[in-house]
């Protein structure tokens, strides 16, 4: 009965699924990052601000960066910024640090995830250097003060006034354990 | 061999004829839809009153999930690929499903995948309890166990819909008959048509979504774990990616029935067939673009809810199309009102409502208030069970006669429709009330002002319940002991090639092709 | 069971009967509507939604009376038992077209509304006033930026009006360990999000809903017209506790707001203070009970049992039972990759001390010991370097 017409449908089809879970798994992913970063959705912030240009001052504008720190699950950490709140000019590149500190007995590793509100400002909130760049290890006992420099770009739309930007820090001691686990 | 069935246990087994499939397909998914009926009413028994009286939360939990796994994948989807096999044949004059043996598989698999999924209630630890849109991270850093069953059994049942959608295409594209042309197939051939499309496209996105969530939790990945660079919303772009066009995947074939009962009671053929078919693609493609209305509260920028709102909002043209044509069908025609009918106007009516509870929550600033409330529930439950389980029982009301040469009991027959009609509305209507007076979905126990509708609602679920074991018995009274037919008409106003066939149909038809004019 | 019974008889009734007329007649009125429609609440923007929903409703009714009004009509005129003989008529392209356009137009009329809602919804201009919310299962945690100020607040329905084996009060489970206290008249912005899995912070008064998404930062707003009490729900899916985590917002007039928040740092200050003075073994078990059953009888149980295969038990656990110090690291610190959190952030000293001296205690338990405050405290400070 499978002639070769049936044949040739059910082959399209076959592949037409096929790549349909190949742009599920392999496309979608990548394509929602680039989608994020190109529109702010998610808020997520871009990686290390690499440009040497640098965006002249709007002095005429302020526009309040309010900072925002939650541990992940069952992070143990102490972790808070020195400052709740700055002030900032666009275009004024500014320096904050956050606090962490590990209380157990146990080395860790953390992530800091950095996320934006609100979303429409993501994307002008550029950071040259910040400790989410890096995992954060500390031994036991040991606290840090982690460092965040960053601007906003003059670029910022009129209607935003206040930035919040949160970190929320992951402990990531097993995941980093397991991949070199793996790696040997 | 070739005239008859085979014997036993093996004819079921090995069998490659499209009618035997269907029937098993029917007769899986009828014991699929008892299975979530009975989670069904562990739900609502936990909800007769406020307090915990028969379950703990993380069990009543488990419930909710398996009663939406099991009537969206084991109950409905497998019922309406049930009636596309006994159909679609003998609709365009094909004497058998395009790969046999292809459809046995489809099929064999899906208990397996059942059980499997089932048997997950008994492990240590439970059962899926994070719902059936299992939303991570509730679904992978903190689910229970079993998840990976869930991932394997969702994989199966997975591949059984595409082959089942492949074989369904492949039939309708290569096997009609010579003069059926694609705009004189009937609707019911149209709307399965556009939904196997459907399934091939997003079925394997589902089986994508529940693969990240295996790689995330077996494999270090972070597809959706923030901790790692990944997003848990990215995970409701690609459920709903899915999942908004599975709605339609439920609820086209059921349009496709209705669009077959209507024009036989009134007599009259379908009014705009053309428009009907180009409304069925529109919806198709609009399903595509239209998912995360879903997720309005997810906190979207917003260009992306304007977007999502308007583009929901233009379903309703298409879908309305439909309905009007429906109605002007019955305009001026002349109707009887068989158990079939009965159905097929109470999905007519209770789908609109239905649309109209889809209109209000695709509003989005209005849907800050209706989102994940009991209103969601009212509003699925009037298109999932007032339009494709209404629609798939009058299905089977209208083609049995056909199947089995036997006539099933008007009177039991009408009598099973009115008992489930009120008890459905008394179970849904008040939960609209619960939504809009803030009683969130998926809630064990509720506030104490919730209690006197929980109660209503819980009375109509099990009067809708009872009458789906009259449903079981009037159908196995009919295939048994049903008044004799044997006119190739059941109905009067029947038309179509399957209506030219002897009653019962024999085992095998068409195998010489019918000529269409 | 009979007590209700009645009244839901009445209800029934009045519904069937009134419904139609009460929909025109009370329908500003709301009282009636009460438990049958969405709130009309005290925010700006709920008002808006409220109309934006009765002017989409009654749109549908009418659709809804002119479509099934032909549908019935024909039901009943052109029947075959009438003697009704069926017309032929399948195809007029002016009249799709026609039901292609009306539609349309229709969702454009309610499509402007909504937009205007929407506008108003994602108003960034500064607040007054930020609170954070953080999401825990199965809990939520209300952080007044820039004062300080952070608390718990936590389903305080006892579990055995759950389980019916006490009366449930007026507010059952929809009453808390403490409420959100908030000044009416401010612009307050909510920064929400969550801590292990999805939640959904939702007050119908102020047609506030957003998701709590862990590692993410999600922004609303709402400024509040009248003082009230307030309540909500979590709306997301998080676990077994879904239903066991309310929201009650106590809207007060500012000047009573500034006062409360005086005081409420005063009272964290004594807290604190508590953490050096030493406590007997019966106060502690009496303050840890009531901890316990507040904070950990959701995953191990009242009776410290704990759900097999899910939950560990804490009765007769090594962890319960072994070195002291053990027990503090995991209940001040958790355990990675599990549902245990670090509740040394979350909790006082004296409330974490309670616990671990009614866990090791209680139900069988009788190591004897007994742990204070500064133990705990020492305990965080411990490794210092």
């Amino acid at each position: 009965m499978a002639g070769s017409p049936v044949r040739k449908t059910s082959l399209w089809l076959v592949l037409g699924g096929v790549a349909m879970f190949a742009f599920a798994v392999f496309v979608m992913p990548p394509l929602y990052d680039v989608f994020c970063e190109l529109t702010g959705i998610g808020g997520k912030t871009a990686g290390r601000y690499e440009e040497q240009t640098v965006a002249a001052v709007d002095t005429e504008r302020t526009v309040l960066v309010q900072f925002v720190a939650t541990n992940n699950g069952s992070m143990p950490w102490e972790f808070a910024p020195l400052e709740y709140s700055v002030r900032v000019h666009p275009g004024e590149s500014r320096a904050v640090k956050f606090y962490a500190r590990n209380p157990t007995s146990r080395d860790m590793v953390a992530q800091a995830v950095p996320n934006v509100t609100p979303n429409n400002a993501a994307q002008y909130l550029n950071k040259t250097e910040c400790f989410c760049f890096n995992q954060q290890p500390l031994l036991a006992g040991e606290e840090a003060n982690m460092p965040l420099v960053f601007f906003i770009d003059p670029k910022l739309p009129e209607s935003v006034t206040t930035i919040t930007l949160s970190y929320t820090l992951f402990d990531i001691t097993e995941r980093v354990a397991n991949s070199v686990a793996r790696l040997n | 061999m070739a005239h008859g069935p085979a014997q036993g246990i093996t004819r079921w087994l090995y069998t490659t004829n499209h009618k035997d499939i269907g029937t098993l397909y029917l007769w899986f998914s009828f014991a699929m839809f008892l299975l979530g009926g009975f989670f069904a009413m562990v739900i609502r028994a936990e909800l007769f009153e406020p307090g915990m009286q028969i379950v703990k939360p993380e069990f009543f939990n488990q419930m909710t999930t398996m009663h939406g796994l099991v009537m969206v994948f084991g109950a409905i989807m497998p019922v309406f690929v049930g009636l596309a096999n006994w159909q679609i044949p003998m609709m365009i004059g094909a004497p058998d499903m395009a790969l046999p043996r292809m459809n046995n598989l489809s099929f064999w698999i899906l208990p397996f995948a059942f059980a499997l999924m089932a048997s997950t209630l008994f492990m240590e630890g439970g059962g899926p309890n994070f719902g059936w849109t299992f939303y991570a991270p509730l679904s992978t850093t903190y689910a229970p166990d079993s998840v990976n069953y869930f991932i394997f059994a969702v994989h199966i049942l997975g591949a059984s819909s595409i082959m089942g959608s492949i074989n369904i295409i492949a039939t309708v594209l290569n096997m009609r008959a010579p003069g059926m042309t694609m705009m004189k197939m009937p609707l019911f051939v149209w709307t399965w048509l556009i939904t196997a499309f459907l399934l091939v496209a997003v079925m394997p996105v589902l089986a994508g979504a529940v693969t990240m969530m295996l790689m995330d939790i077996n494999f270090g990945t972070s597809f959706f774990d923030a901790a790692g660079g990944g997003d848990p919303v990215l995970f409701q772009h690609v459920f709903w990616f899915f999942g908004h066009p599975e709605v339609y995947i439920i609820i086209l074939p059921a349009f496709g029935v209705i669009s077959q009962i209507i024009p036989t009671f009134s007599r009259k053929p379908l009014f705009g067939y053309s428009s009907m078919v180009y409304a069925t693609a529109a919806i198709a493609f609009l399903s595509f673009i239209v998912w995360a209305h879903h997720m309005f509260t997810v906190g979207m920028p917003l260009a992306g809810e304007l977007y999502f709102m308007y583009a929901t909002l233009l379903i309703a043209v298409p879908t309305g199309v439909k309905v009007f044509n429906w109605i002007t069908t019955m305009f001026r025609g002349s109707l009887t009102f068989e158990t079939p009918m009965l159905f097929a106007i109470a999905v007519v009516v209770l789908f609109t409502l239905g649309g109209f509870t889809g209109l209000m929550l695709a509003i989005a600033p209005a849907d800050i208030q209706y989102h994940d409330s009991y209103f969601v529930v009212a509003h699925f439950h009037y298109v999932m069970v007032a339009g494709a389980v209404f629609a798939a029982t009058g299905a089977v009301y209208y083609w049995l006669p056909k199947w089995c040469g036997r006539m099933y009991d008007e009177t039991l027959g009408k009598t099973q429709f009115w008992i489930s009609f009120i008890g459905f509305n008394i179970t849904f209507f008040p939960q609209h009330f619960l939504g809009l007076a803030g009683m969130p979905r998926r809630y064990a126990d509720y506030a104490l002002q919730f209690a006197d509708w929980n109660m209503v609602s819980s009375i109509g679920a099990f009067i809708y319940g009872a009458s789906q074991l009259l449903f079981l018995f009037i159908v196995v009274q009919a295939i048994r002991n049903g008044r004799p037919v044997s006119e190739p008409k059941t109905w009067e106003g029947a038309e179509g090639l399957e209506w030219t066939l002897p009653t019962p149909v024999p085992y095998h038809t068409f195998t010489t092709p019918p000529e269409v004019r | 069971m009979l007590s209700r019974a009645k009244p839901l008889v009445m209800r029934l009734l009045g519904t069937v009967l009134l419904l139609p007329l009460a929909s025109i007649v009370c329908a500003e009125e709301g009282s009636f509507w009460d438990g049958l429609n969405m709130p009309r609440g005290v925010t700006s923007v709920s008002r808006q939604v409220y109309d934006l929903h009765m002017a989409v409703f009654w749109i549908c009714v009418v659709i809804g009376v002119v479509v099934f009004g032909v549908m019935f009509y024909s039901m009943y005129a052109h029947r075959k038992s009438k003697g009704a003989k069926a017309s032929n008529f399948h195809e007029s392209t002016a009249v799709e077209i026609a039901w292609t356009v009306v539609p349309t137009l229709i969702l454009l009329v309610m499509a402007f509304p909504a937009t205007t809602a929407l506008l108003d919804l994602y108003d960034t201009s500064e607040a007054d006033m930020d609170i954070k919310i953080t999401a825990y299962q199965w809990k939520w945690q209300y952080e007044y930026m820039g004062e300080g100020v952070s608390f718990m607040s936590e389903l305080s329905t006892p579990e055995s009006a759950i389980y019916n084996s006490t009366p449930k009060s007026e507010f059952y489970l929809q009453e808390v360990s403490e409420p959100l206290v908030l000044p009416v008249g401010k612009k307050i912005r909510f920064l929400i999000t969550a801590k292990d899995v999805l939640h959904a912070w939702w007050v119908p008064a102020f047609a506030v809903k957003r998701d709590a998404i862990p590692g993410f930062i999600n922004e609303t707003w709402t400024r509040i017209d009248e003082p009230g009490v307030y309540r909500g729900e979590c709306a997301e899916l998080c676990g077994k506790g879904h239903a066991f985590m309310p929201i009650v917002v106590n809207a007060v007039p500012e000047p009573e707001y500034n006062a409360w928040l005086a005081e409420k740092k005063t009272a964290m200050a004594a807290e604190r203070e508590l953490a050096s003075k030493q406590f007997g073994l019966d106060d502690l078990m009496v303050k840890g009970e009531e901890a316990y059953n507040r904070s950990c009888a959701a995953c191990h149980m009242g009776n410290g049992e704990g759900i097999a295969g899910v939950f560990p038990a804490l009765k007769g656990s090594p962890v319960a039972l072994g070195a002291i110090e053990q027990h503090l690291d995991v209940v001040i610190n958790g355990t990675a990759g599990t549902a245990m959190q670090a509740f040394g952030g979350q909790l006082s000293e004296v409330d974490l001390a309670a616990i671990i001296t009614y866990e090791r205690n209680a139900w069988g338990n009788n190591t004897g010991d007994v742990v204070q405050p500064v133990d705990v405290l020492k305990f965080k400070q411990g490794r210092e370097k």
